[in-house]
């Protein structure tokens, strides 16, 4: 092998970043360079994927330097599934990307923005101490207030703002917690910090400030307020990636902090706590959902509601320690179908001109692969075979059964029998009649088929249950 | 001396909280959030000197970087101000609040 | 290549014309159509060579890695034949009627996409060798169904859709629930006659009871034994093809199999009369065979007596396998096959009758025998079958189902069994005299559809009639070789043998 895994890595995280200076150089070129460099940022992903499939978890400083003066790479199985799950959905967000944004005055702007959010992504998942973890968050939090902005309404400027005050708001808190982990240990390092922790007042406060910082990025209900108007009015391509992929990177940190370095913190309660908010998540959300008026806040009020099962992994992980890899490939499966969701839903609302469900029978009719791909993908939210999401409900009913945790395995349940209420909500907008709307405007084909292409993804996943389970064993490990 | 600047930087952290939530104005509130940041960054300065005779080098790093980040971040915000003040005529939030999937 | 890609080529043969008919224009009636029998006439013979090969003594098996100790098994055993030939080829027939149905009626390659995928779930649930794979197909199959119970677009049938979605969605969850259980308690073990559970008894009884109740609930649904049964009376806005789909083909059969599954292959016959099963198994069958009688008398709509009469009959199914006795299996099982063919033949006559003559209604149905005869002879064939009169279908099924209750000392069993055949004959035999013998006094409102040669489209009374002269061949021929009885009795020795079935 001529290259490690982690060199792979750092080309995912230096590729796409070279692209978006040059797309913000050039944004004439901003289309041919947003597939090149995401097709080069895939094939790196896929190295270090491999790496880590033969090699298992890797760490190493930047350029020789070690912390805390260089910067420190480190990769594991489930760093390396992150890095999958975003390319992966990137590349199709690209390919859909090139058609949704051709007669578009901000593609220029798009590519350098949606380059740089995915260089600053794979640097985050990649991160092996908690203060670089502060600059690559800040960095994804205003790459992706920047790309809500992009279409320049009224709407989508004031959820931006928001999000970007609630986005600010939460790095700062984490990096207090940050100044107080440093504090009390004198090091940064994710794995020194773990082994060294002490359930002491000031770690403790510590934990308290970064979690909630997170949970305010990661939208968690009740502090999910922001997601809906960003998610919901911000150009298709961009809210597939925010609610496929951002809000799992502050998760990815919540589950990474408290598997590595807080576990010893845990005092009664807690646990419950989050699973009692992660509840909290999932029924309100599909609530808001079941009743949303366009299609695009049904699809972002689902992100709110599935957004309450990740934090299922902290009632799980008490019963079951296992549960987190569950969760995690939980994770990957709605990111898959989520993007996919939003893609279509973007394709339909080009398709109207509008995203109001009421009136998009006639146009869904005239659209049959997107409305398949929304089923498929949606089929997957809902957590019904062959799909991603299938696999993902068995395992965490799964783990909750193990543990004995029934009202946790109900939950799993319920909140799939919620998500079959939107989701079939609008796909009978599809069977139902009703006039054909003549202001129908055909979807370019690229659109299309990069949604049904992804859509198939989330069909792949439902028979790659066993694979991520591997590639997540290979955790820790960190020399 | 020490716990001085601990409190103060704790206590500059609480005041840009309060702010950022009561003020409206949203240049106000970004300058709420670097109220915060220079919390933050004196909570640090404060634990790099707590060592003894040689300063910690580590959190003046730290701050530096952060610095740099809360400029941009303060830019970013400031542009975004003012494409919300040219589109919408205010510079504040949208009223429209909360939960309501209309 | 390996023999057991058969049982691939098999679920291919329907799933592929299935997505490349969703691809195609609306106006290509000819490709679509011969994508459609193409499929179904190729399912046919592949499951034919199938069959030879079984016979031979081949072993049919694929197996693939799901999770860490779930597979996914494909597996041909005699039980899952007779499932599968029974739905193939009733498919091949509804496939053909379908078309003479739908001709005019727009959105004819969402409807055959659709269709084709039911079948494929349906073989699929036949094939599936333990009860992961049984789930997923299973759920498929709800999936599939959906787009064909709303396909009018309606809001009754949007209604009717969200009820259907509602109940199955539920029950699927439960399954989902009960599976996972029992692979914690048990491993992921394939359908086995006698079934992987012995040992367990000792160590977990209660939670084996609720995972039965779980199981059989979550079956339940599909099978609409009351009080699950709801969905299935409303499902009948869905055009005529559709309900065959529902009643005899796919949904109804499939919960129907899938209890007898949990029954014979995951539990095993002395497991369930160790833990006590078998009673309230038994009790609720015969409740629900009672009470869809009891509705199905009182109501006017032919389509909605038809869908009572389902829910009372598919539970003769459940009622055979929960007597836990190789006689009563035969007739539960035989039933499957009987009532089958015996609902779709009146499934299509009530299609026929609606489509030509715009009739819905029992009471409408006055004189129509002289108008209608072929159609309305298969109605009476149907519905003599049904009530159980020698010698046809139904009668085999349940005489069958009386020996099996007399084996095991249920005498109440036969008590109703006498009640429900008494009650079949209340509310099947007012249509047949009032078609054959009443007088209709206004002219027929007939001119939408002309028919020069027959009483109705060909492609209606075509399908209507084979499947008719199949029942009756059933009933009549049961005794030759091959006959449906003959194959039952054939699996009731070889999977119930090894558990001692001769008690």
């Amino acid at each position: 092998m001529f290259a490690t895994g982690l060199d792979w890595a750092a080309w995912a995280v230096a590729v796409p970043l070279v692209g978006a200076l040059l797309a913000g150089l050039l944004p004439r070129l901003g289309p041919v360079l947003g597939l090149v460099f995401g097709l080069l940022t895939a094939l790196a992903v896929a190295g270090a994927v491999m790496g880590v499939w033969h090699e298992g978890p890797v760490r190493a400083g930047l350029g020789g330097w070690d912390v805390p003066l260089g910067i420190a790479l480190s990769l594991d199985g489930l760093a390396a599934l992150m890095l999958a799950m975003t390319a992966v959905v990137g590349l199709a967000v690209s390919i859909y990307a090139l058609g949704y944004l051709r007669s578009s005055q901000t593609r220029g702007k798009f590519w350098a923005l949606w380059l740089w959010l995915w260089a600053s992504m794979n640097a985050l998942f990649l991160s092996g101490d908690v203060f670089n973890i502060y600059v690559t968050l800040e960095l994804v939090g205003l790459a992706a207030v920047a790309l809500t902005a992009l279409s320049g309404g009224a709407a989508a400027l004031g959820a931006a703002m928001r999000y970007l005050l609630v986005s600010l708001l939460g790095s700062l808190a984490y990096l207090m917690g940050v100044a107080l982990l440093y504090g009390g240990y004198g090091v940064l390092d994710l794995a020194a910090l773990g082994a060294a922790m002490e359930p002491d007042k000031v770690s403790r406060l510590a934990a308290v400030l970064m979690t909630v910082g997170l949970l305010m990025k990661t939208a968690l209900f009740p502090l999910h307020v922001w997601l809906p108007p960003a998610h919901g009015s911000a150009p298709a391509p961009v809210s597939a990636v925010l609610s496929a992929l951002v809000v799992k990177a502050s998760f990815y940190l919540i589950l990474r902090l408290w598997l590595d370095v807080f576990p010893v913190l845990t005092v009664p309660g807690f646990e419950l706590f989050m699973g009692a908010l992660g509840a909290g998540a999932l029924l309100w959300g599909s609530l808001l959902a079941l009743r949303a008026a366009r299609l695009k806040q049904v699809v972002a009020y689902s992100t709110v509601a599935q957004l309450g099962y990740l934090f299922l992994v902290f009632p799980l992980m008490a019963v079951t320690p296992g549960a987190w890899q569950a969760v995690v490939f939980f994770a990957l499966a709605h990111a898959c179908a989520k993007a996919t969701v939003f893609l279509a839903a973007g394709s339909l609302q080009k398709a109207a001109g509008h995203d109001r469900l009421a009136q998009l029978g006639a146009v869904m009719r005239k659209e049959p692969v997107t409305v398949f791909a929304f089923g498929i993908a949606g089929a997957s939210l809902v957590g019904l075979p062959l799909t991603g999401g299938f696999i993902a409900k068995w395992l965490l009913v799964d783990v909750a059964l193990q543990g004995h945790a029934w009202g946790w395995a109900s939950l799993v349940l319920a909140g799939g029998l919620l998500a079959g209420g939107y989701v079939f909500r609008v796909l009978g907008h599809a069977f139902g009649r009703g006039s054909v709307n003549p202001d129908h405007r055909p979807v370019p084909a690229v659109m299309v088929w990069s949604t049904l292409v992804l859509a198939l993804v989330s069909v792949a996943l439902g028979f790659a249950g066993a694979a991520s389970l591997e590639l997540l064993a290979l955790h820790g490990g960190r020399t | 001396m020490i716990p001085l600047y601990l409190i103060g930087g704790a206590a500059l952290f609480a005041l840009g909280l309060h702010a950022l939530v009561v003020r409206r104005h949203l240049v106000l509130k970004v300058l709420a959030l670097n109220v915060m940041g220079s919390g933050v960054f004196m909570v640090l300065l404060a634990l790099a000197a707590r060592g003894g005779a040689e300063p910690d080098a580590v959190p003046h790093a730290l701050v530096l970087t952060g610095i740099v980040v809360a400029v941009s971040a303060t830019a970013f915000a400031l542009a975004l101000i003012l494409r919300v003040k040219a589109v919408t005529g205010r510079a504040y939030l949208p009223e429209r609040n909360g939960d309501d999937p209309a | 290549m390996n023999a057991s890609w058969l049982l691939i080529f098999i679920l291919m043969s329907s799933l592929v014309p299935g997505l490349l008919i969703f691809f195609l224009r609306e106006e290509s009636h000819g490709l679509r159509t011969a994508l459609n029998l193409g499929g179904a006439g190729l399912k046919l013979i592949l499951v034919g060579y199938l069959l030879l090969g079984v016979q031979r003594g081949d072993v049919y098996e694929l197996r693939a890695v799901l999770l860490p100790g779930v597979e996914l098994v494909l597996a041909a055993d005699s039980l899952s034949l007779l499932f599968a030939t029974l739905s193939t080829l009733l498919w091949f027939v509804t496939t053909i009627y379908a078309v003479g149905y739908l001709e005019g009626s727009p959105n004819h390659s969402r409807f055959f996409g659709f269709f084709s995928l039911c079948v494929s779930a349906t073989v699929g649930i036949a094939f599936s060798g333990n009860l992961i794979t049984f789930l997923i197909f299973y759920e498929i199959l709800t999936l599939a169904t959906w787009p064909l119970v709303v396909h009018r677009g309606t809001a009754q049938s949007l209604r009717a859709g969200r009820l259907y979605l509602a109940y199955t969605l539920a029950g699927g969850a439960l399954l989902l629930a009960a599976m996972v259980w029992l692979a914690l308690l048990a491993g992921s073990g394939d359908f086995k006659p006698g079934g992987y559970l012995m040992g367990l008894e000792q160590e977990f009884p209660t939670q084996l009871k609720l995972i039965f109740a779980m199981l059989v609930a979550g079956f339940g649904v599909k099978a609409a034994l009351v009080p699950l049964h709801s969905w299935l009376p409303r499902a009948m806005v869905a055009p005529a093809p559709v309900s065959a789909l529902l009643h005899a083909v796919a949904v109804v059969k499939a919960g129907a199999f899938g209890i007898v599954r949990v029954v014979d292959d995951v539990y095993g016959l002395t497991l369930v009369l160790e833990l006590g099963l078998d009673l309230p198994l038994m009790a609720a069958a015969v409740i629900t065979i009672v009470y869809g009688s009891v509705r199905a008398l009182f109501a006017d709509d032919i389509k909605r007596r038809l869908a009572f009469s389902t829910v009372s009959q598919v539970s003769y199914i459940v009622l055979g396998v929960a007597l836990a006795g190789p006689l009563g299996a035969v007739g539960g099982l035989v039933h499957l096959v009987h009532q089958g063919l015996m609902k779709i033949t009146l499934f299509f006559c009530a299609g026929n009758f609606a489509e030509t003559l715009h009739i819905h209604k029992v009471s409408e149905l006055k004189g129509v025998g002289r108008r209608m005869p072929l159609t309305m002879l298969a109605f009476t064939l149907g519905a003599l079958g049904m009530i159980g009169a020698p010698p046809l279908a139904g009668f085999i099924s349940k005489w069958y189902l009386g020996l099996g209750a007399l084996q095991m000392e249920q005498h109440w069993v036969l008590a109703a069994l006498v009640v429900s055949s008494l009650l079949n004959a209340a509310y099947f035999l007012p249509p047949v005299i009032r078609g054959w013998f009443g007088r209709r006094e206004e002219p027929w409102h007939d001119e939408h559809m002309k028919h020069h040669r027959f009483e109705t489209h060909w492609m209606l009374l075509g399908p209507t009639l084979f499947v008719a002269a199949v029942a009756v061949a059933a009933g009549v021929l049961a005794g030759m070789p091959y006959s449906p009885l003959d194959w039952v009795s054939l699996i009731v020795e070889r999977e119930y043998a090894p558990t001692g079935g001769g008690l």
